[in-house]
């Protein structure tokens, strides 16, 4: 019984034509702005937005177990970083996204040293009261309009590019980079060793401990490693928007409730379930806007049905039948057939 | 003066948040669930005053007499009709659901009431104060403090002098056991629901009397409520008591500073009290 008669993998065929797949999906995504209308494509950069969001929130729910209402608040601060940097720092927009995930990640650590003395459901409020603090301090913010937000300058707008179109299709290629950076980070780290840390304490936090993993620093990491990108996504979100006001940035229907219901309905703890609940949560966006209120209404009723009838989400009940993974990421021992 | 002023006027404000907290006390205690959809149902509340006083055209604190069985009702209903299903040992489920419960009561309240900011109307209740040494304090919220007071007395003496309360504190200390000894957890826990929403219903109807509200107020009063918990030390009503005292003098003196601040320095206390005392000032249980 030698060691070396058996060996881990982690990719399965079923990875493998995904990865094809993924590809060739990315390159059509990559050469959108020359085959999708301008509405079309800003309808793209939302959605490759939210489904950054809602894998960052993911990350830090479904592996961490760090179930945060208040991400709001990076997305918030992102936003008010570009602002700031690009109108008084000169900064050009694109480095300003830079920089406000690196000032997302640093606000984050002292913000998880407070937060995490909470447990459980009163960390959840306990975050919403970091995004609440963020938006009256926003608010207080004269330079930045105040209460009632300020606009991009035009000067800065123009610097992202020359024309409308360019920018539009230059928007659109961050927030697909975006994805592609965010999504790349959450495989890569749930691949590492601090990946398999990471569900350790997500399927048992008790025995996760008693085996030698430092909990407190794990998830630290994590939740500064989201605050971050979060941060950074938030900036783009308001680049796009061009307009930012306390109310709006820091909104937890918008950057948090609609992240969560995302999760849920595609299911929670998979790479994959946020992929499948943003595909599903923007059809019902576009079949049922018109209704207003009463969309939200059924939007909630849903996601109480999914979290009480599937609390898988959509993804665990294919996964229950298949058993299949488009992520490469469970190991598997294999016995080596030939020696 | 001005600041004496302002911490009589903070202390009896905090009556109002305490009664917001009561209620989430109440049912983390007994269930451990933590509501989201809280503060939405203290606007609830506060609708059905205004309905109940706009139709009737009673005085809104009579209306207290149909508002508090309603929600009562609500309570044990939602308990046992939906809640009970995510009460476990996983986190997650009974906040997702309390999430998705905000959501569809701001948007019910919306599609009903529309965003218009509402208010109850008590007439010379509103007005009417005493004075006191310097300072005049108004009849209505030296009222609402000593109704708090009341509540959370009231809950207290339930909670170590009856058979519900011996059904809550046994449920609360061992689930499994109390089913063993008898009590039906999923009933035991509708009641527990349904006295926090009667809590919740006072609450609601002097909010409306106090101040105007609109649907999307819920999430800010949740946070109020969740500040004084959590100040007071989880588990500990008299000490959510003195949570709400706390956040309203701090918001009643950063507001003496600077109007801006009154919301911010509530926030800005509670951190300041997590950063030094984790657990609360007089913690009863664990998180």
């Amino acid at each position: 019984m030698s060691a070396s008669r058996y060996r881990i993998v982690q990719s399965s065929a079923a990875s493998r034509v995904a990865a094809t797949l993924g590809l060739i999906v990315l390159a059509a995504l990559v050469l959108a702005p020359y085959w999708a209308g301008r509405s079309d494509l800003r309808l793209l950069g939302e959605i490759l937005l939210y489904l950054s969001l809602a894998s960052l929130w993911n990350l830090l729910a479904g592996y961490a177990g760090l179930v945060s209402v208040g991400q709001q608040a990076f997305v918030g601060l992102g936003g008010y970083a570009l602002f700031g940097l690009t109108i008084f720092g000169g900064l050009n927009p694109i480095v300003a996204v830079l920089a406000a995930g690196v000032i997302g990640g640093l606000v984050a650590m002292p913000v998880a040293a407070l937060i995490f003395r909470l447990r459980g459901a009163y960390f959840a409020i306990g975050t919403w009261v970091m995004a609440e603090v963020f938006r009256l301090v926003a608010a207080q913010v004269s330079a930045l309009g105040g209460g009632s937000g300020t606009s991009l300058p035009t000067a800065v707008v123009q610097s992202i590019a020359d024309g409308r179109d360019a920018r539009e299709a230059t928007s659109y290629w961050l927030a697909l980079a975006m994805a592609v950076l965010v999504l790349a980070v959450i495989y890569a780290v749930l691949r590492s060793r601090k990946g398999l840390a990471l569900t350790a304490i997500r399927d048992n936090e008790l025995a996760a401990r008693s085996l030698g993993i430092d909990i407190w620093r794990t998830k630290f990491t994590i939740y500064v490693i989201v605050g971050a990108l979060t941060a950074a996504v938030g900036a783009l979100i308001f680049l796009q928007k061009l307009r930012i006001s306390p109310d709006a940035a820091f909104s937890v229907n918008d950057w948090t409730a609609f992240v969560i219901f995302i999760v849920v309905i595609g299911g929670i703890g998979t790479v994959e379930g946020p992929i499948i609940g943003v595909i599903v949560f923007f059809l019902l966006r576009e079949t049922l806007a018109d209704l207003g209120t009463t969309y939200l209404i059924i939007l909630g009723t849903f996601a109480i049905g999914v979290m009480l009838l599937a609390p898988k989400g959509l993804w665990g009940m294919v996964r229950a039948r298949s058993d299949i993974q488009l992520f490469a990421l469970r190991r598997k021992v294999v016995a080596k057939l030939k020696d | 003066m001005d600041w004496l002023n302002a911490i009589v006027q903070g202390c009896l404000l905090g009556g109002l948040y305490a009664l917001f907290a009561a209620g989430l006390s109440l049912i983390f205690g007994v269930m451990r669930l933590v509501n989201i959809a809280h503060g939405d149902l203290i606007v609830l509340a506060a609708y059905l005053g205004l309905t109940v006083t706009g139709a009737l055209g009673l005085h809104p604190l009579m209306s207290l007499l149909i508002v508090i069985p309603a929600m009562a009702l609500i309570g044990y209903v939602l308990q046992r009709g939906i809640l009970n299903r995510t009460i476990g040992d996983d986190l997650l489920a009974p906040l997702l659901v309390t999430f998705g419960l905000s959501v569809i009561l701001q948007n019910g309240l919306l599609e009903v009431f529309s965003a218009d900011p509402q208010k109850m109307n008590a007439g010379a209740l509103e007005t009417a104060s005493i004075p006191v040494g310097g300072i005049t304090l108004g009849v209505l919220p030296v009222l609402m403090f000593l109704t708090a007071v009341g509540v959370i007395a009231g809950l207290q003496w339930m909670f170590y002098h009856t058979a519900l309360g011996r059904a809550f504190r046994a449920t609360s200390d061992n689930q499994a056991i109390a089913q063993l000894m008898g009590l039906n957890r999923a009933h035991v826990f509708g009641l527990a629901m349904a006295l926090a929403l009667a809590v919740t219903g006072i609450a609601g109807v002097f909010l409306g009397i106090r101040t105007s509200f609109d649907p999307s107020i819920g999430g800010g009063r949740l946070i109020f409520g969740f500040e004084a918990v959590i100040i007071g030390g989880l588990g500990n009503l008299w000490g959510t008591l003195l949570g709400g005292i706390i956040l309203g003098v701090s918001q009643a003196v950063g507001a003496q500073i600077n109007p801006g601040w009154q919301l911010l320095a509530g926030h800005i206390a509670f951190l300041v009290l997590l950063a030094v005392r984790p657990k609360g000032l007089f913690p009863r249980m664990d998180g």
